[in-house]
This record gives C-alpha cells, sequence and structure tokens, in this order.
C-alpha cells in the first residue's frame, strides 16, 4: 500500500459504488477473455477500470463491489488491490505525476526532475496540492531507460527531461492543455539522439536523417 | 556491424506504421501458413538449431524449453508472453509492442503451434498504456483478417490471443509469479516444482516466453535457422536488441549481432561513453540485476551469454547502464537495493528480511557511516539470500552489491575511514 | 514407491511424499515454520532448506517430492548455514520481547532460535513495528511478532473455509489482516492460536494467565458437542485455564471448536457448590448433604415405584446414567428418558441412532445429503470433516434437507419441507438417482429432524433413503445420526429409557401435570421447561445453576466433566474416557458417587463402591462400553416407524452456537461472541 498519498485534500470515502453502463459491459468483455469459471482472473482490469471511474483511486467499496462482480472473496480483492503499486487505495490529485528515480533515471538527472516538480508545485514526493490537481510521488522504473529521466503523468509517459522541461510539461497541464507525450528534448522515441546509426533506408524514408 | 538487412525489428524506432499495413511491407505474415505447415517437432527442431537463447535474462534455449510441452494433452495448453518489462536499464520489449507487435503476434501463433497452445496471454505489465493499446490494435488486425483465431492463416490451427495488464509489480516478470497474477492473485512466484510446463496457468500446460524471443521466431523460420545461427558466436548466436543508458551522449535502443565487444556498442551506436572512455568509472552490462563491470572489463568484454559470465556477470536482459567517473557508485548501487527492496513480493523469508536490510546497510555505507567490518558482514547477508529463496529476485537484490564489493570495495573502505575522520575531527573540535 | 537416500540412510516412500516427510520417517529432524502437514505448502519461510544432490541450491523441503534416488543430505555446513541465516532473519524485525510474550515457552520460534540461531545479532537498523489488528473477542494480535508464515491465511481459507484473512501489501509491509471488523468469525478460529508458530496470534481470555510450565496437564474429552473431541485440560491449581487440542485422527484431527476451547470461563461461573433445599417459604436455602438427602428420602422413599421418573441431560457421563439407572429400577421405576428435548427415535437398534460411517469416514463419502442439520453450529468438527473431502475433489455434491445454511462448501438445497424428505424416500425425487449413482452415498440426519412429532417416521425415512440408494452395504454404512449432546449416545447405549410400561418424557411431564408422576430426578437435564414437571417434587443433580437448579426443589452439586473421571461415548459411537482434572467445586462431588450415597440414604445401595466396580456393571449393561475408543460397527436391522412425515420446515435446533449448555450459557467469552458475531451490528450509540 503506498503510504505516500496521504496528503491530499479530503475526499470523503464514497458509500458506494457500482460500474457504469459503459464499464459494465467493457467489464463483461474482459470477463470473457478467460475461460469459465476463471473470472477472477478478471480482477485486475477490473481494479483498474473501477480506479478509472472513481477519479484514480480505489475505495474499499468499489474493491467489495469488483470482488463480488467476480464472485470472489473481498479479502482476496484487496489483496490484489494492496499488492501492485498502479492501484491507489487513498485519493490522488487529477494529473497523477510518477516520477522514476532508480538508477537508470537518476544517473541522468532524476533528482532534479523531482524537485523542479516539488518546487514548481509547492509540496513534497508523497503529496497532493491544496486545490487536488496534482499528487507526485517517486516510483521504480517505469521501463523507458533510455529516455531517461522520465516521469509518467495519468497514462503518458514523458522522456528525457531536464528541470526546465518537467516545469513546462507541469505548466501545459495546469493551464489544461495537454503536452506531447514522449521525449522532450525533441528526439525521436528510442531513436539516438542524433539520429539513427541503422536502420538507414526507412529512415531516410520517413524523413529523418542518419548519423554518419 | 549487423548490417541492417539483418535486423529483424526493422521498425524499432516506428518510423513506419507499426500496423499490419507496415508490417506487411516488412514481411511479416508472410508464409506463415507454410511455417506452420512444417509441423510442431520441426519448428522446435528448427529453433533449436538457430541457436536462440530467452531473450527475458535467463538465457535458456527457447527450443529446447518448448520441447518440455507435453506432446498431447486433453485441454487447454497456454503460452504465455512475459511483457513485464521492469528491470531496470531494460525498456527493448517496450519497442517491439508499440513499434513491431505484428512482429509479437506472429510470433505467438507460431510458437503457440509449436507447443500445441490453444490459446495465448500477453502479460503487458500495466505502466504501458500506449503499448499495449497498439498491440490490441494488432490483435484486432490479426483476427479480423484471419491471420488469428479460427484457422489461423488458413492452417486449420486455432488461436487465440489475448492481452492482460499488470498493475506494478516487477516480481510479475517471474513467470510463475506472472501466471499467478493472469489467474486474479498477488503475484507471488511458486515452487518449482511443479514447473509451468506441467501445471502452470490454470494449472494446465503452460510455457512463458519473453517478448523479444517469441518475436524473433517468425524471422528467424522465414530465413532460416542457420542465418540466425551464423550470427553472432556458437551458443550465443542471433541479433540482439540492446538498451543502452546512462552516461552516454546518446541513450539507445538498437539491435546488434551477438556478441558485439561493449566498448564497440557504445561507441558506434550512442555517441560514447560521456567525457570519453577514459571518463568511463563502470557499466552495469544486463539490467539492474547482474554485478556490474569495472572500466578495465569492459575495455574488451564481449556482450553475449557467456562472455560476460566468464566476467562474473551476465548478459541479463542486455540492458547496458553506463556510469562514468562523475558517479557516487555506491549511491548507484544502493538505489537498486531500494528497488528490490520495494519490489520483494514478501513471501520468503530471506527475501523479505534480508532486502530491507541490505538496503539499509547500503544507505549508511553510501556516507560512509559503518564499520569496515560491516562490508563483509553485508556481503555475508546476501549470500544468505542467494539461493535461499523461491524466486531469483533474492538473487537479483544480491549481486548487484555484490559485484559493488568485488570491484569497489576500496571506494567503500575510503567513505568508511572518511565519515570517521570527520567524525573525530568534530568532536575534537566540540571539544575544544 | 521412490526410494531415496537421507544422510546416507535408504528409505521407500509412498508416491507423493515429501523430502520433509521422508525426513521425518527416518526420525531426522528438519526445522519449519510455515509448513504444517494439514495445510497447503507455501515453502516461504526457508527454514527447512535441505541439500539435494544435483540440485545448485538447497532446497526446500517441505515442498520437494521425493523422488527415485534423490540424495539428500540435511547435516552439512551449508543446510546449517541456510537455516542459520533464515532464523537470523526471522528474527531481525521480531521483537525478542519473549519475557512478556505468552507464546513464551511453547514457541517454535524460541526453540528453535535456540538450536539454529547465531548467538548474537548483527543487525543494527531499526526494527519494524506493525499495528495490531483486531480479530474478535477469542485472538489477542501482536502483529510486530508475525513472522508472515501464512498459516493462519492457509487455516481459515482452507480448514475453516471462511476467508477472513488475507496478506495485504508486499515485501517487507506484508501485514497479516482481518478481512471484517469484527474479527474472524468462525466457530473454529481459536485453532489459529494453534497454529501460529509465534506469539502473533494469542489467546485473548488466556492472555497473561500463565506459564505452560506452571500448568498442570490432563488428556481428556470435550462434552461441547457430541464430537468427543480429544482434548488436553490445562490447570493451575483448582482452575482450568485453557483447554487445548489433543491429536485425534479419526475424531477431530488436531482442531476443536471456538465452544470446546473457551467455554471453559463457564466453568468458574453460576456453580453449585453445596446442596440446597427449597424451604417452606419456597426459596432454596443452603444446606448439608445429609440434610438434602433426607428431604429427597422423605419425599420419594415412600413412593411407589411408577410415581417417580428419571430425565438425564446432555452433558451426563454414562457412570451417573447408569447410576441412576440402577437406582430407578431399584425403585421400581422404568419412567426414564434420556432424550430431554423430546426427540423421537426407535433406539431399539444402535446402528439407527449412532454416526455408522464414522467422522473419518466422511472422506470416503462421494455425495452427502444432509437431512435438518446444520453441521457448521452442531459440529464444526464434522462440518470441517465435509470441507476437507469436499476440497479433496472427493466429494461431488452435498444436498441439503432442511434450513439452507453456509456450510463452507457448496450445496445443493433441495428443499426443507418433510414432503422433500418423503419423496426422497419413495424414490419419487430426482436426487435419488445422484444418490443412487454414488459409490459412497452419506445420510446425516440431524437430531433436529428427530425433534419432532413424527421424530420415528423421520428416522424411517432416512433408513429408508439409506436403504434404497445403496448406502448400507458390506463395507459401508452411510446412515448417520448426527447428535448435539455429549451425554447422549452413552445414556442411550446404556438403555436410559422407558422401560416396559414405563413413560417417557412426554408420559413423565404429562404424568408431572397430572399428579401421576410425584418425584422427577433431574439429572443435569437442563432444557426441560420447568413448568411442565407441575407439582411434583424435583431433584437436580448437576453442577450449573440453569434451568433444571431453578425448578428444582432439592440441588445436589455434581462435578463438571473436567473435574471427574468419566465414561462419554460420542455421535460415532465411540467410547471414550474424560479425566479428572480439577477437584469439584466446594462440597461438590463425583456423579455416581452422589449417587450411590443417595441409594444408601434409601436403603437401596446400588452394588458398586469403586469406579473400577461401576464400570464392570458397564460393560454388563453394554458391552460397548469396554472397547475403548473403538468403533464397534452396529449391526443394520430395521428400525424407525413408517408413517406419515408432517410437512412443516425442518428447523435448526441451535439457535446460538455460543451457547448451548449450562457451562457454555454461563461462559462470558461465549457472550462476548455471541455479541461480536451473532446479533447484528447496532448502530454507534449516539448519547454521547
Amino acid at each position: 500500500m503506498s503510504a505516500a498519498h496521504s496528503h491530499g485534500p479530503a475526499v470523503a470515502e464514497p458509500t458506494s459504488f457500482e460500474f457504469s453502463a459503459e464499464n459494465l459491459e467493457h467489464a463483461k468483455r474482459i470477463i470473457a477473455k478467460y475461460p469459465e469459471g476463471r473470472q477472477q482472473s478478471a480482477v485486475m482490469p477490473l481494479l483498474d477500470l473501477a480506479q478509472r471511474q472513481c477519479g484514480g483511486w480505489l475505495p474499499k467499496v468499489a474493491i467489495d463491489y469488483v470482488a463480488h462482480f467476480l464472485s470472489m472473496a473481498p479479502i482476496r480483492a484487496l489483496e490484489v488491490a494492496s499488492f501492485y503499486t498502479m492501484y491507489n487505495l487513498k485519493p490522488v490529485g487529477k494529473h497523477f505525476v510518477q516520477v522514476c528515480t532508480t538508477t537508470p533515471c537518476w544517473l541522468r538527472g532524476s533528482d532534479e526532475v523531482l524537485h523542479a516538480c516539488e518546487k514548481k508545485l509547492g509540496i513534497k514526493a508523497g503529496q497532493t496540492t491544496p486545490d487536488g490537481q496534482f499528487t507526485v510521488i517517486e516510483v521504480e522504473c517505469l521501463g523507458a531507460c533510455v529516455n531517461a529521466p522520465m516521469m509518467q503523468i495519468g497514462d503518458d509517459f514523458y522522456e528525457d527531461l531536464t528541470a526546465e522541461t518537467t516545469e513546462k510539461v507541469l505548466d501545459a497541464l495546469a493551464r489544461g492543455e495537454k503536452p506531447t507525450v514522449g521525449p522532450q528534448n525533441g528526439r525521436i522515441r528510442s531513436c539516438p539522439a542524433g539520429g539513427p546509426t541503422t536502420l538507414t533506408q526507412s529512415a531516410l524514408a520517413a524523413g529523418v536523417k542518419p548519423q554518419n | 556491424m549487423l548490417r541492417d538487412e539483418d535486423r529483424i525489428f526493422t521498425n524499432l524506432y516506428g518510423f513506419e506504421s507499426p500496423f499490419l499495413d507496415g508490417a506487411k511491407v516488412r514481411g511479416d505474415w508472410s508464409g506463415t501458413k507454410e511455417i506452420l505447415d512444417l509441423g510442431r517437432e520441426k519448428i522446435i527442431e528448427l529453433v533449436k538449431e538457430s541457436g536462440l537463447r530467452g531473450r527475458g535474462g535467463a538465457g535458456f534455449s527457447t527450443g529446447m524449453k518448448w520441447s518440455f510441452m507435453p506432446k498431447t494433452s486433453n485441454g487447454p495448453v497456454y503460452l504465455v508472453v512475459n511483457a513485464d518489462e521492469g528491470e531496470p536499464g531494460t525498456c527493448k520489449d517496450r519497442e517491439i509492442m508499440r513499434h513491431d507487435p505484428h512482429k509479437l503476434i506472429e510470433g505467438c501463433l507460431i510458437a503457440g503451434f509449436a507447443i500445441g497452445a490453444t490459446a495465448t496471454y500477453i502479460y503487458i505489465r500495466g505502466e504501458f498504456y500506449y503499448e499495449a493499446a497498439n498491440v490490441q490494435r494488432a490483435i484486432d488486425e490479426a483476427y479480423a483478417s484471419g491471420l488469428i483465431g479460427k484457422n489461423a492463416c488458413g492452417s486449420g490451427y486455432d488461436h487465440d490471443v489475448y492481452l492482460h495488464l499488470g498493475a506494478g509489480a516487477y516480481i510479475c516478470g517471474e513467470e510463475t509469479a506472472l501466471i499467478e497474477s493472469i489467474e486474479g492473485k498477488k503475484g507471488q512466484p511458486r515452487n518449482k516444482p511443479p514447473f509451468p510446463a506441467m501445471a502452470g496457468l490454470y494449472s494446465r500446460p503452460t510455457t512463458v516466453n519473453n517478448v523479444e524471443s517469441i518475436a524473433v521466431v517468425p524471422t528467424i523460420l522465414r530465413r532460416g535457422a542457420s542465418w540466425f545461427a551464423g550470427l553472432g558466436r556458437p551458443k550465443n548466436s542471433g541479433t540482439k536488441l540492446f538498451c543502452i543508458s546512462g552516461h552516454v551522449n546518446q541513450p539507445a535502443t538498437v539491435e546488434e549481432e551477438m556478441g558485439i565487444p561493449l566498448k564497440e556498442l557504445i561507441e558506434k551506436h550512442c555517441g560514447g561513453v560521456r567525457g570519453g572512455w577514459d571518463n568511463l568509472l563502470a557499466i552495469i552490462p544486463g539490467g539492474s540485476s547482474v554485478p556490474l563491470l569495472p572500466k578495465e572489463i569492459c575495455d574488451t568484454v564481449l556482450m553475449d551469454f557467456d562472455s560476460l559470465r566468464e566476467v562474473r556477470s551476465g548478459l541479463g536482459t542486455a540492458a547496458v547502464i553506463v556510469m562514468d567517473k562523475s558517479t557516487d557508485i555506491v549511491r548507484a548501487i544502493a538505489r537498486l537495493s531500494k528497488f528490490y527492496m520495494h519490489e520483494s513480493c514478501g513471501q520468503c523469508t530471506p527475501c523479505r528480511e534480508g532486502t530491507g536490510w541490505m538496503w539499509r546497510v547500503m544507505e549508511r555505507l553510501v556516507k560512509g557511516n559503518a564499520r569496515v567490518e560491516e562490508i563483509d558482514m553485508l556481503l555475508d547477508v546476501t549470500k544468505q539470500v542467494e539461493g535461499h529463496t523461491i524466486c531469483a529476485l533474492g538473487d537479483a537484490a544480491a549481486w548487484p552489491i555484490q559485484g559493488l564489493m568485488r570491484h569497489f570495495r576500496p571506494e567503500v573502505e575510503r567513505r568508511i575511514l572518511e565519515y570517521r575522520t570527520h567524525a573525530e575531527r568534530g568532536a575534537r573540535v566540540a571539544a575544544e | 514407491m521412490p526410494k531415496l537416500t537421507i544422510d546416507g540412510i535408504e528409505v521407500e516412500v509412498a508416491p507423493g511424499t515429501s523430502v520433509l516427510q521422508a525426513c521425518e520417517q527416518l526420525g531426522i529432524e528438519v526445522p519449519r515454520f510455515c509448513y504444517h502437514e494439514r495445510l497447503s505448502v507455501p515453502a516461504n519461510c526457508r527454514m527447512c532448506l535441505v541439500e539435494v544432490e544435483r540440485s545448485p541450491k538447497p532446497v526446500a523441503s517441505c515442498a520437494m517430492p521425493a523422488g527415485e534416488g534423490m540424495v539428500v543430505k540435511t547435516n552439512t555446513d551449508t543446510v546449517h548455514k541456510a537455516r542459520k541465516g533464515v532464523m537470523e532473519f526471522l528474527l531481525i524485525n521480531h521483537p525478542l520481547d519473549c519475557p512478556i510474550c505468552d507464546q513464551g515457552g511453547e514457541c517454535d520460534l524460541q526453540d528453535q532460535a535456540v538450536s539454529y540461531g547465531y548467538d548474537r545479532g548483527r543487525y543494527e537498523e531499526n526494527k519494524r513495528a506493525v499495528k495490531d489488528k483486531y480479530m474478535g473477542p477469542l485472538i489477542r494480535t501482536y502483529m510486530t511478532r508475525c513472522i508472515q508464515c501464512t498459516r493462519c491465511i492457509r487455516f481459515v481459507d482452507e480448514i475453516a473455509g471462511v476467508p477472513a484473512l488475507g496478506g495485504l501489501a508486499r515485501g517487507e509491509h506484508l501485514e497479516i489482516t482481518p478481512a471484517l471488523e469484527a474479527g474472524v468469525n468462525s466457530e473454529m478460529s481459536g485453532n489459529l492460536v494453534d497454529v501460529c508458530p509465534v506469539g502473533a496470534l494469542t489467546s485473548k481470555p488466556y492472555a497473561y494467565n500463565a506459564r505452560p510450565w506452571e500448568l498442570r496437564k490432563t488428556e481428556s474429552i470435550d462434552v461441547m458437542d457430541a464430537v468427543g473431541s480429544n482434548i488436553r485440560v490445562d490447570a493451575r491449581g483448582g482452575e482450568v485455564l485453557r483447554v487445548l487440542p489433543r491429536l485425534h485422527e479419526d475424531v477431530n484431527e488436531e482442531w476443536i471448536s471456538d465452544k470446546t476451547r473457551y467455554a471453559i470461563d463457564g466453568l468458574k461461573r453460576q456453580r453449585l457448590d453445596r446442596p440446597y433445599v427449597r424451604g417452606a417459604d419456597g426459596k432454596l436455602k443452603p444446606a448439608t448433604w445429609a440434610e438434602a438427602f433426607a428431604a429427597i428420602k422423605a419425599r420419594v422413599a415412600p413412593l411407589p415405584g411408577n410415581k417417580v421418573a428419571g430425565i438425564a441431560g446432555d452433558l451426563v457421563d454414562v457412570e451417573s446414567v447408569v447410576a441412576l439407572k440402577d437406582l430407578l429400577t431399584k425403585l421400581g421405576s422404568a419412567n426414564m428418558d434420556c432424550r430431554q428435548d423430546g426427540a423421537l427415535f426407535d433406539a431399539s437398534n444402535r446402528a439407527g441412532y449412532i454416526f455408522n460411517t464414522g467422522i473419518a469416514g466422511i472422506e470416503n463419502a462421494d455425495v452427502v445429503l444432509l437431512i435438518g442439520t446444520n453441521p457448521r453450529w452442531e459440529a464444526p468438527l464434522v462440518n470441517a470433516r465435509i470441507r476437507k473431502t469436499y476440497l479433496t475433489g472427493k466429494l461431488k455434491k452435498v444436498a441439503v434437507v432442511g434450513q439452507n445454511f453456509d456450510l463452507t462448501y457448496p450445496t445443493e438445497f433441495l428443499g426443507n419441507s418433510g414432503s422433500v424428505l418423503s419423496a426422497l424416500a419413495d424414490g419419487s425425487h430426482p436426487f435419488v438417482e445422484t444418490l443412487k449413482a454414488a459409490m459412497n452415498p452419506l445420510i446425516i440426519l440431524g437430531a433436529g429432524a428427530l425433534r419432532r412429532g413424527d421424530g420415528l417416521a423421520v428416522q424411517a425415512a432416512a433408513r429408508a433413503i439409506a436403504e434404497n440408494v445403496g448406502a448400507v452395504r458390506e463395507g459401508w454404512n452411510g446412515f448417520n445420526v448426527l447428535h448435539l449432546a455429549a451425554g447422549r449416545v452413552g445414556a442411550l447405549d446404556a438403555g436410559f429409557l422407558p422401560g416396559t410400561g414405563g413413560r417417557d418424557l412426554a408420559g413423565i411431564l404429562a404424568g408431572a401435570q397430572s399428579g401421576e408422576i410425584e418425584a422427577v430426578y433431574l439429572l443435569g437435564a437442563d432444557e426441560i421447561d420447568g413448568a411442565k414437571l407441575g407439582k411434583a417434587f424435583v431433584i437436580y443433580q448437576g453442577h450449573h445453576g440453569d434451568r433444571g437448579a431453578h425448578r428444582a426443589d432439592v440441588i445436589l452439586p455434581g462435578a463438571a466433566y473436567t473435574e471427574k473421571n468419566a465414561t462419554y461415548v460420542n455421535t460415532e459411537g465411540r467410547v471414550q474416557h474424560a479425566r479428572f482434572a480439577t477437584f469439584p467445586l466446594g462440597e461438590a462431588r463425583e456423579d455416581w458417587k452422589i449417587l450411590r450415597a443417595l441409594s444408601t440414604e434409601l436403603g437401596r445401595p446400588l452394588p458398586y463402591d469403586t469406579l473400577a466396580q461401576l464400570r464392570q456393571r458397564l460393560v454388563q449393561v453394554n458391552p460397548v462400553f469396554g472397547s475403548l475408543d473403538r468403533l464397534v460397527p452396529a449391526v443394520w436391522a430395521p428400525f424407525g416407524q413408517a408413517g406419515v412425515i408432517a410437512d412443516a420446515h425442518f428447523a435448526s435446533p441451535i439457535e446460538n452456537f455460543y451457547m448451548t449448555d449450562p457451562i457454555s450459557r454461563a461462559s462470558q467469552t461465549m457472550a462476548q461472541c455471541t455479541e461480536a458475531f451473532l446479533k447484528p451490528a447496532l448502530p454507534a450509540a449516539a448519547a454521547e
């Protein structure tokens, strides 16, 4: 259970939960992926669905609802919800900023990225801004190491960050804009910054200049 | 250097469409039926011949693994693709999923056929939202075009492919934890035996393979096992995706020939080490779990399973983490210790208790706030964890520390002395 | 049969045996914490590591199947180092507060630390502290002591069948957490205290009471239900401080119900510790034994035998029942009944009133039919055995006629009216085919189903089903009556039933109302409505000031089950001996001795002066009493009386699992459990 989200705005624990009509259909489609009698397999995607519906976190009633939905003991669903870090058992801000600080990101300046977030938002890692707009936490490796340092906000990866570009992304979000995801230094995805060293033909075809 | 025509992942950087239109141009899904027509035995034989070793870290022969599956089975048999990429330093499967998902799906069909599977579950880490979306779109395209599903590619073989998203747990990259996770439980690794080939997902025969291992199979079978076996060195054949991160001028993911010299890999594709090769301090050559290598080994070592094993490290996921001389090497490793503590599932005593202990001692060593004897005690603790747990996470937590002490013990001792000197001086000043 | 070598010794073991079990067969000790022979094997504590040749790493012996030709070493440097390491890891975050821990002296961690631990700690970091959890009135938690072995989670999941506990979070934050705020809602929850290898889960009622070495331990038999669980009674001075299960594979395995374990505080409350005689003012007054006997003599001696009657209660031992029967017979009375619940059934044939299959025999059943019973409350250990069989996959179906309770395994509800039973008996119900197709069909007839006016017909119908579906044949008798009272089968075996021309319970009560019965001897009979005894002179012999004593004219204080050497026969017909653990309270005496003394007073002395003589008499009454702890198969012969079964619903005889007899009714702990688990949640008091 992430102890991180305890400084946010007071969000009342809801007393009931049920899937929206749309999510109900989605849930049924998810369950259909698994063999009959194995509907427990759907607990993770359904918890995710519930979390998205609840605005980024999972109240107890939602976990219990999913458990009942799948005919599993509520404690088993709670075990799952508490085991995986992507489930937030406490409310989080509208923009959930996760800064990777594991070694590959740290080597390339994740400390500055995190500090930039803290400075810009006026909160410490683990906290939520008083207006409920931003939550910042430190997380472990998100699997974009050649684009380090990076942070994930909602579903989006912002990569190849500096303190300045971090602030730019946060500013844009605060203004209600959607910054371009991916590298913030103009580079093409995981391709070397100076241009590709391989796959020359397709690079040229795409209008990208290879190195050398 | 590997020629472009020998590269498998020709859309690594997404210069072209990742979807069916682009994939067909790149040669995917061509002659798939003919490959299936070779039959299970023949496909497994060819994959063995190619020398393909698992790209997830352990480096076990993929064909051999497939051959452990029962020849006949009443009821479902599963292929599970491990796309829970999370080993720090590693981001290669991400590129396959977002830019070349059809290679993976075609691989699922062929591998699934070879092991007699009725369905594939692809387990993608939950954070890879867009990667999963691309894979799902590719699956939908493949179904719509009759490439998978009933009578896949007109082969008479039925094979379903499903996506399952994780939700934040490195341990689910361990194959039995991953299976538990698909079953809707906490990702806690299972005891072996029984091995998944006997009782895996839903207690049915199951093979778990890494994304890259599966995605290279169609090309291997199209171009021939000997083509793949001819690249690299004996027992370390083929091409490999390398992710080079850290202190290089241009971090990148690149497909290269197995056995490429580490120095060449960095200099050719990443613009060299920041400040030049002589500014290199150490490299973790295969993802965070493997012991680091000091510069003098990096000067000459080749990037393949056996070469790196000879220098007491490993190819792992081929994630190369480069650290130049500005690096606080003790802190770099201490941060990994924190990672393993955070990712321990908590079931086995040595890992649950040991990862936290190791990290706490490492944090003190970063400052030097320790006694020299504690270095040996810490190494002893790593030995008490290593090999004593259900899965390899315990080992993975132990090795980086062992590597650090093997090559940088003097630095650790220096900090302890410095810290003590400061403390004593401080005490003297205070006394005066 | 794989053959393997362990520490140089060859051993052949059954297929499926683990390396750890193979070691045990050779008497080689392998330390363990998470492994429990009755639970699934997670192999997470890593204490049982051994070396296996050709395996690069030490192997968890609990989870490794013994293989042909395996060479195992348990006594090498590698093994010792591995165990020492695991022990050290277990201790670094363990509080080492043994001096104030209730587990002290019987703690696996403490014991194994002595054998396998380092002699000093190397851990200099801060220790972990874990918040305690509320697990109800029976279990006290001290979660910092928890070693995350998960035995408790597996116990409630697998044995108790209630997903009441989970392991939340992960890594070093992994915490055992109850699912409900009320605690662990299971009749078997007290066993958690036993399965916990450390002092994380301890007994709340026993908290800080005693150290194990201060206790006098007596092996005995439980009377809280008709299972006859084997128990150990731990006492200090005159007080029973705790009851623990004793291993009996065929009865209770190593579990006991919460009532068995925790009703014992009822032994200290509302006890009859001296005789009483009702005075002219209608009030009960303390009396001497002589005064009490004199009062009885004055009223009973002049009566003709047919005006005297006896009723035996639920907790009576066979010795006192036989003594009372002999006394009544000497007085010329055939008016006696041990079915104080008013059940009507044919007791002429033993097969008609016992659990013929045996509790362990349940494990061979593939289809079970429950008639008018809630085994989860009536006999939790029987229910646990059904669940165990269900979990093995052998038991394919359990069907229910009667109330549809959550029994911790899936059931098929056939209906709860008498007509369903009739349809099953005449073969017209479709479920009969399922029973017929079964290899070993098992029928359990609840005592509650016999507690009806049509009890004889119900019994006969159940017999008809058993015979029709092939539940009774050579080597298998699937007809079973599940009794509630520990004393019932013994009293039935002793023939404490109306003799020729004698009255049964209804007859006795009618006679008491009409004046034809003038004296009634209640031997521990507490479930009788006092008003129904009319103006009869009532003698109550027993140990608690419960319902029987309230109506009594003379009270003779007897001994509770922990205070006497006594014979009990469980629902299977298994004869077992309870043993004296503490003295009866005050002037109270062992029950048969009271009757023996009274018989002299009445001028009709019973012919036994010692327990040995009385036990010879028991065997004379029924040879079955001589077969200690052995199941004597009952001969199958017709019983019951075919008749019309009323359409009325079958009702559960137990409204509150925690309070079913004078002892548990006097228990504050049982009252707390009732409050916590059975009373619907009350709205929070807003008065303040």
